[in-house]
């Protein structure tokens, strides 16, 4: 932990002169676990009012605006009721799994929230493979889901799961492809001198054509890995009922709909981290104040989430053949040729640099 | 090659749908179609094709257009309108004639065909737009059309 904003370089040194060097930084990790998980909270309430917000105006409507001034109470409302409710289950579930699955999501949504860089130095966890355990971490995901339908011991969540597997192992190589892709500039895969690279301009600008290419690619793969519409075969309401999560009730339902949230937050923001320099201000115009760069950072992504949702209540849903041929058939080739086109273009230093 | 003119559709498709979409978003703030309604209780007023109940219009001498025909009444699928009529000397002509003395209509067995305003030859009913319709008592759901004390418009049989 590298937290070296002046409040909390005091909080490290006041812990540490406190008590025993062991004991001062499980506090400290404690303290970062419980502000992480507020982070994690916050975000899936935020995300969930801002997306029936966004959806309602995007169908004309109005949206909540019954809970709390314009409804910003709606989504506490809403968590409140459900930890309220019962956790029914189903007699023959593998109940071990069944009881486990929730976490694997959550847990894998909690992980990848560590490695994103906030802001200068605003980071818990600044590994130096941070791409490639982002990509690894957005896999595990799957897993969770998997579990949930498997041991749900329901057709409908079973098949579900199956959809949602063959989803993320598919457009799992288009995320990676694409990011792969940037990573070719920036010679990297710590995310803080990803950010340090683009302080001479933002990945999408150095990288002009194959960065663009390399960015719409990702969106569409990251909306996919998500599973969001139009790629929400797993869920698919009309369907499948409610697909993996058929079987969960109150809280553990709750767990799965705020970690799709959070994952989609994590894909707005990795996009954020790899293509539009992650905390850096445009052209530099805060660079004195880096506590600014949460700011800049949480409104690009803010950016890039309203368009996740601008594809989700435009778009009708995919047929899984469909799916498998835009990912097989379309994107996984011309992701092949950006990767050889961004190659050629580093190797000729054709990069635009400021 | 179709390969790519296959790409270049698909992505000028999705733009297309999502610019439509995106205008619906920026037009969304002036109010979009929703109606929040008991809120809006006093100012909420319903189309003119909204069929709320029958009812009967009056002019500003308490006199309405209704001859007593029956016309409506035979037109009623389910035996919602009833009318009670006599037969009395027109003070004008000193003939005998026959007038309304109820019209009544039963709400609660009204299903809003509205085949007995398409049967009425001198348009003495027509549909009110009012929307609130529910009561305690389902006696208060019979209603008699004509206004105590009113009369034929003159002229309406001519």
């Amino acid at each position: 932990m590298n937290l070296s904003l002046s409040i909390t370089k005091n909080i490290h040194d006041w812990l540490f002169n406190m008590m025993p060097e062991t004991l001062a930084s499980l506090v400290e990790m404690t303290l970062i676990a419980l502000i992480y998980l507020t982070i994690f909270a916050v975000i899936g309430l935020f995300l969930v009012l801002l997306e029936r917000k966004v959806a309602a105006w995007f169908q004309l409507r109005i949206g909540p605006n019954r809970v709390g001034y314009h409804g910003i109470l709606q989504t506490m409302a809403d968590a409140l009721k459900l930890v309220s409710k019962e956790l029914t289950g189903t007699v023959n579930a593998d109940k071990f799994l069944y009881n486990l699955a929730p976490y694997f999501v959550i847990i894998t949504a909690l992980m990848a929230l560590a490695v994103l860089p906030f802001s200068l130095e605003f980071q818990a966890f600044d590994i130096n493979i941070g791409i490639f355990f982002l990509i690894a971490i957005s896999s595990i995901g799957v897993i969770g889901i998997l579990l949930a339908g498997w041991s749900s011991n329901n057709k409908f969540a079973l098949i579900g799961a199956m959809r949602s597997g063959v989803q993320t192992i598919s457009y799992e190589l288009s995320v990676g492809l694409s990011l792969l892709t940037m990573i070719l500039i920036t010679g990297t895969l710590q995310l803080s001198e990803i950010v340090e690279v683009q302080r001479n301009g933002w990945l999408i600008v150095q990288g002009h054509i194959p960065a663009v290419f390399a960015f719409m690619i990702y969106m569409i793969s990251g909306t996919a890995e998500t599973n969001r519409a139009p790629f929400d075969l797993v869920e698919a309401e009309s369907e499948l009922g409610a697909g993996f999560h058929t079987e969960y009730s109150g809280m553990k339902f709750a767990y799965f709909f705020l970690a799709e949230f959070v994952n989609m937050f994590i894909i707005a923001s990795i996009a954020t981290t790899i293509f539009f320099g992650a905390w850096l201000s445009p052209f530099g115009i805060t660079e004195s104040l880096p506590w600014l760069g949460v700011f800049w950072f949480l409104g690009k992504t803010l950016i890039l989430m309203f368009l996740m949702m601008w594809f989700r209540w435009t778009f009708p849903r995919l047929r899984i053949d469909q799916l498998l041929t835009l990912e097989w058939k379309y994107l996984l080739p011309l992701n092949l040729m950006n990767i050889v086109l961004m190659a050629l273009i580093v190797w000729l230093n054709l990069t635009i640099q400021f | 090659m179709s390969y790519f003119s296959d790409i270049y559709k698909g992505i000028k498709t999705l733009l297309t749908g999502m610019s439509v979409t995106g205008k619906y978003f920026l037009h969304s703030q002036k109010g979009g179609i929703t109606q929040q309604y008991p809120d809006n209780r006093e100012t909420l007023k319903m189309f003119e094709r909204f069929r709320g109940e029958v009812v009967m219009p009056h002019d500003v001498n308490n006199q309405h257009r209704c001859t007593g025909c029956q016309k409506c009444e035979l037109a009623c699928p389910n035996g919602t309108i009833e009318i009670i009529w006599d037969r009395q000397v027109d003070p004008e002509t000193g003939k005998k004639k026959k007038l309304i003395e109820k019209h009544i209509y039963h709400l609660g067995m009204c299903t809003m065909c509205g085949l007995c305003i398409e049967a009425c030859p001198t348009d003495a009913i027509k549909w009110a737009q009012n929307y609130e319709n529910s009561v305690y008592d389902r006696t208060t759901l019979t209603r008699v059309l004509n206004k105590p004390g009113s009369k034929l418009m003159p002229g309406v049989e001519d």
